[in-house]
């Protein structure tokens, strides 16, 4: 019984928090909202078992890349910027039935393919250990080592881009001297 | 226990917010953050499979989707940087230079 109030009240929040964020003007709201909304994920990550990435995701998502948005955020002052909705050639309704049909679509995918096939069945039986740190690190180890490998070069590469997409020109720089 | 089902059900709904924010902003920084949102929806998915199924393997995925993440994170920023000091805006109008 706890842990379906846990799970619907989690549930409400991420989806709050996830309206909330499209729903601002303000992007330094917009992203404490998204803040919000990835706490409440990794209740639910916790809640199925998922212990290092549910701790991951906080230490990781909620606190360091979305300390880099709002870094963004501040450097870029955005001061008089106006953002509204209502522009383009689609309105603003028919963008928002459009998601709504989504939203049942996707719905509709997940209750046809969970009630013809027996994946709704959760096991009850754990691993022992199913979700802590070690039984993770062997898998990234032994079985998936070249995908870990390649994500390091791929962070890599983003090291690099990043640093030259932020760099500035050389003729930039003299024009700012003089 | 709650059904894997109610899981997919929230992550479909989360990926639908996203794509709406997508579509919806003209903000780079929300569009880019409703980006996150449907990565996130998805690693909900595969973690909901992955205690289903007793297996581990959708952790490590899980894994390799944040690092792709902060990737595409750092990459994202610095060209809105670039894309700021140019037009002096983050308004994605701007920014229409390849439309014809």
């Amino acid at each position: 019984m706890l842990e379906v109030i846990i799970f619907y009240i989690s549930a409400l929040i991420a989806i709050g928090g996830a309206v909330m964020m499209i729903a601002q003007r303000n992007p330094v709201a917009s992203v404490l909202y998204l803040i919000l909304s990835l706490v409440a994920q990794a209740v639910l990550y916790i809640q199925l078992e998922a212990l290092f990435v549910g701790a991951l995701l906080i230490i990781v998502y909620a606190g360091a890349i979305l300390v880099l948005f709002l870094f963004v955020i501040m450097l870029l002052n955005l001061r008089g910027e106006k953002f509204g909705y209502d522009q383009g050639k689609v309105g603003v309704a028919t963008k928002l039935i459009f998601s709504l049909v989504l939203i049942f679509e996707l719905a509709a995918v997940v209750h046809t393919v969970s009630r013809s096939t027996n994946l709704a069945r959760t096991s009850e039986h754990l691993n022992p250990g199913f979700g802590s740190v070690p039984p993770v690190a062997e898998l990234l180890y032994t079985k998936y080592l070249l995908p870990f490998e390649l994500t390091s070069i791929l962070l890599l590469v983003a090291i690099i881009g990043a640093v030259l997409m932020a760099r500035r020109d050389r003729a930039d720089k003299e024009k700012e001297m003089t | 226990m709650i059904p894997i089902t109610h899981y997919l059900i929230l992550s479909a709904m989360l990926f639908a917010i996203g794509v709406t924010g997508v579509i919806i902003s003209r903000n780079l920084i929300i569009m880019f953050m409703s980006i996150e949102v449907m990565l996130n929806a998805a690693n909900l998915a595969i973690i909901a499979f992955s205690r289903s199924l007793n297996l581990m393997d959708g952790h490590v995925f899980v894994f390799l989707v944040m690092a792709v993440a902060a990737a595409e994170a750092a990459v994202g920023l610095a060209i809105i940087i670039n894309l700021f000091r140019n037009r002096e805006s983050i308004n994605a109008d701007t920014f229409s230079l390849m439309k014809r």
